[in-house]
């Protein structure tokens, strides 16, 4: 007989369920009122969307936050896999546990601090050496990488630690020089790691309001900064497309992500059972 | 030496002084921090022996084999293997392999890759490599197998996958750590009669390391015991059960019955007076002995008799006990034997008569009975 279910659990599910999700619905709904004031129903119409691509300063907004973000995932996943393998690896370093600390900090610094020191920061370069000159897509670029990379390097750590030592070993007891085990042997077995830590790099950066405020200069607006100052001038019906457009995308992202993750753990337990360290 | 000496010694180097050991470790120590895993160890291991470590977890059996296999540098002492001195030779370029207590099969390649791995490296030519693999992986029956990933194989399926990518270098040493410890008893059994065929085909020289004794007394041929990363004992499988050194020895190898006393002496033998028996017991003569000196006798389970009747034999000891418990195996019975003073005795009896007219049982009063000379003199 199946267990009967507690009506009261199912209820407060529905209603954190109702909280998370009516106001994307209700976005999503109006983001297809023909009505050009936005709490007015004027009937079907994909007119906002019409706009929305042939607005160029959303384009041109979206082009430098899909740039910065690949930049940003790309050199946080190679910065943050080096850091992972310092951690995991080196045995035993002087300072090794302020490093792991100091690694992770960025997870838990707020980003208005983040934001504001990298200001401090390239304010000081600039007018110590002359770089950078003026602030825009290699400042904001930059900062970001500052923080995605810790995610990776944490993401990293826990893959490496799951994997265990004994594989590179056995390579380099057949023969393997350290830099082969490397090639052969750790980044194949990382790669799943490296792909879920980009993708979270990617989104990290996608993302980010605060930090990229602080940093970007005058005519490099990311999608985010471009949404804020427009929702400060009045609500406009094609932000909502747009919004809708974002959540389409984060959905996509976040489903093959959780696809990857899960795979990653198969595996991980697969290898793990395999190494004996479970 | 004479030449019938010369053979006797061929299939035994150790016992021959001027026989040159393969591997010879020298004073070798490691430490990790404050704790020390391996202390002076010293060792002797001559070509085509399969030599165990046997020892407890943590007696540093295994850290003397990574320091074999290169994973650990000693903190003093030598390694040489073959004459060459190790201590500067990386793990890659050492002439040695490894199976690893887990396998440590790369989950990424399939069985034939895993097998190729070592011999790519060596830049072996292709063909040589794919024939050498097939003839490998023919030998631990697996040919058929070759295209699989190393999770849809067996557990014994994995360790034979691992045996043939750790020989199929033809390694002068091959180092093997607990290398039957993941599987089931009965395929423990067969793999080590195979390990056995295979170490004597090749004729490579084996390092095992394992905490179980029966499984170092069926495959070596000599056997180091370890503890407290020290070598407490080494010797073939005979010596070390029969004549262990130490009470640990006598206690971590096999089962054993022990009397603690003082030597006290009698016309031309010694005995033992142990508080707790009213009787001297017999010591057996070989043993260097002082009077008054604290010692315990001890005696093998299956090295005692039991009978309903007494013996009369006075060239055995023989005590009257009565049985608290038995266990019937099949093959053996194992029996507990309470005798004087509280003193409790394990006792194994071939079960040699399937219809025997009157089995001993629970509370039967029983006559047990041993040879001085099958009891072995142990200090602690």
């Amino acid at each position: 007989m199946p267990k009967k279910r507690s009506t009261f659990l199912l209820s407060v599910l529905c209603f954190g369920m109702a909280f998370l999700y009516i106001p994307m619905f209700l976005l999503i709904v109006y983001s297809f009122n023909y009505s050009k004031i936005v709490s007015v129903w004027g009937g079907l119409s994909t007119r906002w969307y019409t706009s929305l691509f042939e607005s160029e300063e959303i384009w041109s907004a979206l082009m430098l936050s899909l740039k910065i973000a690949i930049v940003n995932a790309t050199f946080a996943t190679l910065l943050g896999t080096l850091a992972g393998l310092a951690l995991a690896r080196f045995r035993y370093f002087r300072g090794r546990t302020l490093f792991t600390g100091m690694i992770s900090a960025p997870l838990v610094m707020p980003e208005v601090i983040t934001g504001l020191s990298l200001l401090l920061l390239f304010i000081t370069l600039g007018d110590l050496i002359g770089w950078p000159e003026k602030r825009g897509i290699t400042t904001i670029t930059i900062a970001h990488i500052t923080f995605s990379l810790a995610y990776v390097a944490v993401i990293i750590e826990s893959r490496l630690s799951g994997i265990g030592e004994t594989l590179e070993e056995a390579a380099l007891d057949l023969g393997a020089k350290p830099l082969r085990v490397m090639m052969d042997i750790t980044l194949p077995l990382l790669a799943p790691g490296m792909l879920a830590g980009w993708l979270l790099a990617f989104t990290l950066s996608l993302d980010d309001l605060v930090i990229a405020s602080f940093v970007s200069g005058p005519g490099s607006s990311t999608l985010p900064m471009l949404i804020y100052s427009r929702v400060k001038l009045g609500l406009k019906p094609d932000i909502n497309a747009l919004a809708t457009m974002i959540i389409l995308a984060v959905a996509i992202g976040v489903l093959i992500a959780g696809w990857i993750l899960i795979r990653q753990q198969k595996q991980r337990q697969r290898d793990a059972q395999l190494a004996g360290t479970e | 030496m004479p030449s019938q000496e010369r053979d006797a010694f061929l299939d035994r180097p150790w016992k021959d002084s001027t026989a040159e050991p393969f591997i010879r470790i020298e004073g070798v120590t490691k430490r990790f921090g404050t704790f020390t895993a391996v202390e002076a160890v010293s060792l002797d291991i001559y070509k085509g022996e399969l030599f165990s470590l046997l020892g407890g977890s943590g007696c540093g059996k295994t850290t003397l084999l990574r320091m074999l296999a290169g994973f650990e540098e000693p903190t003093a002492g030598h390694i040489y293997i073959d004459g060459v001195d190790m201590i500067d030779v990386p793990a890659y370029a050492r002439p040695v392999n490894m199976m690893f207590q887990s396998y440590a099969l790369f989950p990424h390649m399939s069985v034939e890759d895993n097998v190729a791995y070592g011999l790519k490296r060596d830049g072996v030519s292709k063909a040589e490599i794919s024939q050498r693999v097939a003839d490998m992986l023919s030998m631990v029956e697996l040919l058929e197998l070759q295209k699989r990933k190393p999770h849809q194989l067996s557990g014994g399926q994995r360790q034979r996958v691992a045996l043939a990518r750790a020989l199929v270098k033809r390694p002068k040493l091959l180092l093997l750590d607990e290398p039957l410890a993941a599987l089931d008893k009965r395929l423990r059994e067969q793999t080590q009669f195979e390990l056995m065929n295979i170490q004597d085909q090749l004729g490579v020289t084996f390092i095992v390391v394992t905490h179980d004794q029966e499984e170092a007394m069926t495959l070596s041929t000599r056997i180091a015991v370890m503890d407290h990363g020290q070598i407490i004992q080494v010797g073939e499988p005979s010596e070390v059960y029969e004549r262990p050194q130490t009470k640990d020895i006598a206690n971590f190898i096999g089962t054993i019955n022990m009397f603690d006393g003082e030597v006290m002496s009698s016309n031309d033998s010694f005995l033992l007076r142990c508080p707790k028996i009213s009787k001297p017991l017999k010591l057996p003569s070989q043993a260097e002995l002082n009077i008054g000196q604290q010692v315990t006798l001890a005696i093998r389970p299956e090295k005692i008799k039991m009978t309903l009747e007494d013996p009369h034999d006075s060239l055995q000891i023989t005590l009257r006990g009565e049985v608290l418990e038995f266990a019937y195996m099949g093959n053996i019975s194992i029996y507990r034997v309470k005798i004087e003073g509280e003193v409790v005795l394990q006792i194994t009896i071939p079960n040699l008569d399937r219809m025997a007219e009157r089995k001993i049982e629970w509370d039967d009063q029983v006559f047990i009975s041993w040879h001085p000379e099958n009891s072995l003199v142990l200090r602690d």
